[in-house]
């Protein structure tokens, strides 16, 4: 559906003939134009059959409640890799990275209750003044009165020192995780892509389960101890997975746990920017942190949809979906439901209801990691906030080529 | 109206009149009771609801269905016990009145 060079995507949004409309081109995401079409498809065809786009037919599904209802009915939309996993793309035959966020009951059911005590809010309080210093030093060493970019400086170097404590991985190595994190969740078509093929991300993705299986393999000797690898190393379902299986389970911790709050990080600084009387009001009101907070994750959405795959016929929002069909269901378009959300297009930092907002999705699949991801956000926050950093955004975000994650690559501000 | 007592994980109390027909979710949220997010706001789609519901209320209030979407959610809840429940899933009726729930340390 790629949208002309230089055509104002409103009106190409509104002109375009409807079954035109393909929400899955990454380049919307990247040229951050997919508001208009979303905004159409809610209005005219909330439940939009696509019959022809690069990954096949498929539903997107575009309002709140509908999204709601699909990831509640975990019977009839699957996310199992079996029948096509969790992204729009198929998962690549034979390459699949299983793990309990493409899985379905009961093998979802056991894993998730294995690992889902490693954060938790009775863990993480644990992890509150870790955080906190960490923050406190990143913040201080910022450069003064030159332009910088936040992502880099910021929002890479707390998530992934944050990811190199939960698997205990050196943390002077942390780079390393990021390059594999990136490299297991891009978009092989996107011109700053690490790996061009699905053979090579494979190939990737096996050389990261080797090196971490040796360390599994040593912490399986040693007492259980505090970080993911071990716990996993020492629960009764996950210590008897493959090696396949391994590497499924941390990647799913390595992507989650680092390619999202990144971009809620970076986010939060453009949404503020943009809307600086509400930026005014977090200041003069620094309790207001925790709802700015949510309205962060709300605002960026940083996982753009989920894809579920029909088990059954069925019906949402008055569209018959048949067995087989694939469900898309888009977060960042629900986020934006004005049925839903009041003034949904507006950063508003003291929302009546600031946490009903679907960026960390619905059902068995709800993000594992949101506390952890409120925690480090809050703790960013509140210390951005006590220090009164003016944050002046010197240009528009870079963002990803990708469909999938709403990631913002680089953010050039500069403080006072 | 029937009331309901809230004890939050640190024991402080909060008496609360809840509509019939409301949920024990709504009437802590629209009062501003502390330790009950209700992420979904009433869609037995995220767990951030948790109460253990007191030990004299529980014939009353009754257990999560076997297999119900309520029982899933609530078995991937922050230390889950016997007598837990999702308070959106508790509307409120007459024979309730006097109800009792505690608040877990934290909601997942």
């Amino acid at each position: 559906m790629n949208a002309p060079v230089n055509v104002d995507p409103r009106a190409h949004a509104w002109s375009l003939p409807l079954d035109k409309i393909d929400v899955s081109d990454p380049q919307l995401y990247y040229d951050d134009a997919w508001q208009p079409y979303f905004e159409r498809l809610r209005r005219e065809d909330p439940v939009h059959y696509t019959p022809e786009s690069p990954y096949g037919p498929y539903w997107a599904v575009t309002k709140y409640r509908d999204i709601v209802q699909v990831e509640v009915n975990h019977k009839v939309f699957s996310s199992s890799d079996e029948v096509g996993g969790i992204m729009i793309q198929d998962a690549p035959k034979g390459m699949e990275r299983t793990s309990f966020i493409r899985m379905d009951p009961p093998e979802h059911d056991e894993q998730r209750r294995e690992v889902s005590g490693t954060v938790n809010p009775i863990t993480l309080a644990k992890m509150e003044s870790l955080i906190r210093d960490r923050t406190n030093m990143v913040l201080d060493g910022l450069p003064r009165g030159e332009p910088f970019n936040w992502v880099d400086r910021v929002s890479i170097e707390l998530t992934s020192m944050m990811l190199a404590t939960l698997f205990d991985y050196p943390i002077d190595q942390k780079a390393r995780l990021i390059r594999w994190s990136d490299t297991f969740i891009c978009d092989i078509n996107a011109p700053d892509a690490p790996v061009r093929s699905e053979e090579a991300r494979f190939a990737e993705q096996m050389k990261f389960a080797e090196h971490m299986n040796e360390i599994w393999e040593e912490r399986a000797k040693q007492p259980k101890s505090f970080d993911v690898i071990s716990i996993m190393a020492h629960g009764e379902a996950t210590s008897r997975m493959t090696l396949r299986q391994r590497m499924g389970i941390l990647i799913l911790f390595l992507v989650g746990g680092n390619d999202t709050t990144r971009n809620s990080m970076s986010g939060g600084v453009w949404g503020l920017s943009q809307f600086p009387d509400q930026f005014r009001k977090l200041r003069e009101n620094p309790e207001l942190v925790t709802s700015a907070v949510s309205e962060i994750v709300r605002w960026q959405t940083p996982v753009i949809h989920m894809r579920r795959t029909a088990l059954a016929d069925a019906e949402i929002g008055g569209k018959p979906i048949k067995a087989g069909d694939k469900v898309v269901v888009w977060y960042i378009s629900g986020n934006r439901d004005e049925d839903a959300i009041e003034h949904a297009n507006e950063f508003i930092v003291d929302r009546r209801r600031p946490r009903e907002h679907m960026s960390f999705g619905f059902g068995i699949h709800r993000c594992l990691g949101n506390r952890l991801a409120e925690l480090q956000l809050r703790i960013l926050w509140e210390e951005v906030l006590r220090r009164d950093l003016r944050i002046e955004v010197l240009d528009k975000p870079v963002y990803a080529y990708s469909n999938f994650l709403h990631a913002i690559r680089s953010l050039p501000v500069r403080i006072g | 109206m029937p009331r309901v007592t809230y004890i939050e994980f640190n024991g402080t109390v909060h008496d609360v009149d809840v509509p019939i027909g409301l949920s024990v979710m709504r009437g802590a949220v629209d009062n501003n009771v502390p330790g009950i997010d209700a992420d979904c706001g009433g869609e037995c789609a995220c767990a951030t609801c948790h109460v253990y519901v007191d030990a004299a209320w529980l014939d009353k209030t009754g257990l999560p269905v076997p297999g119900s979407q309520e029982a899933s959610m609530l078995s991937f809840a922050a230390v889950a016990q016997p007598d837990s429940r999702l308070s959106c899933q508790i509307k409120m009726r007459e024979e309730l009145d006097g109800l009792v729930v505690r608040m877990p340390e934290g909601q997942h």
